[in-house]
């Protein structure tokens, strides 16, 4: 993982943040690249656009962290009909590593390709409890290597793990993530990189944006600086290095 | 005649557990169900995983909003006083003691009340969510499953053969057959569907199940 300052793309100054294409977003992501993707457990909060260009981009050997490694969600139902979430990542044969805690969602394709990879030996799939993931990840955004959690006590979860009991209670310690690019998805940007999001779409998001080297959010609309209210904005622009806004017909879907 | 309850049924069973201004998270499957059932006579606060609190039932076609849905995935409507957060100030919820009730799944339940519902049976890969920190750190953990497999095997269980999900974390089952809660003894049968007996609920179960003095009909 690296710890350097992201550098701007070739051709573009480095206060820059706004891409016209989500291509070009993605256009420096690297074989072996670690990164985390924002979504839950439906199509709000998915940066979808990114998610696709990245499919499209082919980068490989890839380590994606996340609430799942896809979730079966049809993307635009009536005009293509195509899945569009992590699992297509899996499923172009792209991903060697996997973190999430909902590997094996209900609405997946099967054969599910995540299962094949893991069992082929193909793909390295870890399995967290879905607070540790969003704790770690926060962890990591906040400069905390690790922390003492009480979760999964006399379950596989401490399985190879430090373990520490304070004041009569036993923690088992856990390390924080960081990654080199996170794919983000909000309502709103400014120019400066300022984030708003829409009813229940924080979820991942807002610890993601923090903890990545390099991070990328795909938003409904891209506004002047002083144009969204200061009071509601969840990310502050110092997190955030690229936006993109989606196409006018794919907005609030 | 006799007859099993159905999954609304022990949802609505469930709810009854509710009391006013409870904080309560619904795990998925059966247990989101009790959102549509919710007592009218006192206010619950529904919390989910992906950052909200203070979400209604499920939304009726044309209301449906993708940036609404509970943890489960089901697009959920807003109700007064409703809160969105990030995952990780959910989570804080949860493990700081902050949430009342967590109704889970469960795949097996041991008569210590261990928890076993991740692991998906026969498959060998599963999903964990945020069940292991609801059971860590909800203050009562109900689970809501059928008393058996579809093959008719126990779920109530002396010791659980698939990997935990959380040890000595529940504190109530209700399923199909009835109410049984975990005591320092074992499973211990509060109330019974009309027209079972004891013996006969007994007889699916996987470990010895005393029976409550103050044993009742099930009412939803």
């Amino acid at each position: 993982m690296t710890t350097k300052a992201p550098k701007a793309p070739k051709g573009r100054s480095p206060g820059d943040k706004v891409y016209v294409t989500f291509a070009e977003a993605v256009a420096d992501i690297p074989d072996g690249a670690s990164i985390l993707i924002g979504h839950f457990g439906g199509p709000g909060g998915m940066p979808m656009h990114l998610i696709r260009a990245l499919r499209d981009h082919g980068s490989r050997d890839l380590t994606i962290i996340g609430n799942t490694a896809g979730i079966g969600v049809v993307f635009g139902a009536k005009r293509e009909a195509v899945r569009i979430d992590p699992g297509i990542l899996v499923a172009n044969g792209q991903v060697s590593r996997v973190i999430a805690s909902y590997p094996i969602a209900p609405g997946a394709p099967q054969p599910n390709p995540l299962e094949e990879g893991v069992k082929s030996g193909a793909i390295q799939l870890e399995t967290n409890p879905q607070g540790i993931l969003a704790e770690r990840i926060r962890a990591g955004g906040a400069g905390i290597p690790a922390f003492w959690s009480p979760v999964g006590i006399g379950t596989v979860v401490e399985e190879g793990k430090e373990k520490r009991v304070i004041d009569g209670v036993e923690y088992i310690l856990e390390r924080a993530i960081r990654a080199d690019f996170a794919l983000v998805r909000a309502y709103k940007a400014d120019k400066t990189g300022n984030l708003v999001y829409r009813g229940n779409t924080r979820h991942l998001n807002v610890s993601m944006a923090t903890a990545a080297e390099v991070t990328i959010a795909e938003v409904d609309e891209i506004v002047e600086p002083g144009d969204l209210d200061p009071d509601r904005i969840v990310t502050p622009g110092i997190y955030v290095n690229r936006i993109v806004q989606r196409p006018k017909e794919m907005r609030g879907k | 005649m006799k007859q099993k309850l159905d999954r609304v049924a022990i949802a609505m069973r469930v709810t009854r557990e509710f009391k006013d201004g409870d904080v309560v998270n619904l795990g998925v499957g059966m247990p989101t169900l009790c959102s549509s059932y919710l007592p009218q006579d006192r206010k619950v606060w529904l919390h989910a995983e992906n950052g909200v609190l203070g979400y209604g039932p499920f939304a009726d076609e044309g209301h449906q909003d993708p940036d609404l849905i509970n943890a489960s995935g089901q697009f959920v409507s807003p109700s007064p006083g409703i809160s969105f957060f990030s995952s990780a100030d959910a989570f804080n919820m949860i493990r700081g003691g902050h949430v009342d009730i967590s109704v889970l799944g469960g795949f097996q339940v041991s008569e210590k009340g261990d928890l076993a519902n991740w692991i998906l049976p026969g498959r060998g890969s599963g999903n964990i969510g945020g069940a292991m920190e609801l059971v860590t750190g909800a203050k009562k953990v109900i689970i809501a499953m059928e008393h058996t497999t579809k093959a008719g095997e126990p779920k109530l269980v002396a010791e659980c053969a698939y990997p935990l999900t959380g040890k000595g974390c529940v504190d109530l089952i209700v399923t199909d057959l009835g109410v049984v809660e975990i005591t320092e003894q074992g499973f211990l049968l509060l109330e019974i569907v009309h027209g079972f007996t004891p013996e006969e609920v007994q007889s699916v179960t996987g470990a010895p199940l005393a029976v409550s003095p103050d044993l009742r009909e099930m009412e939803f």
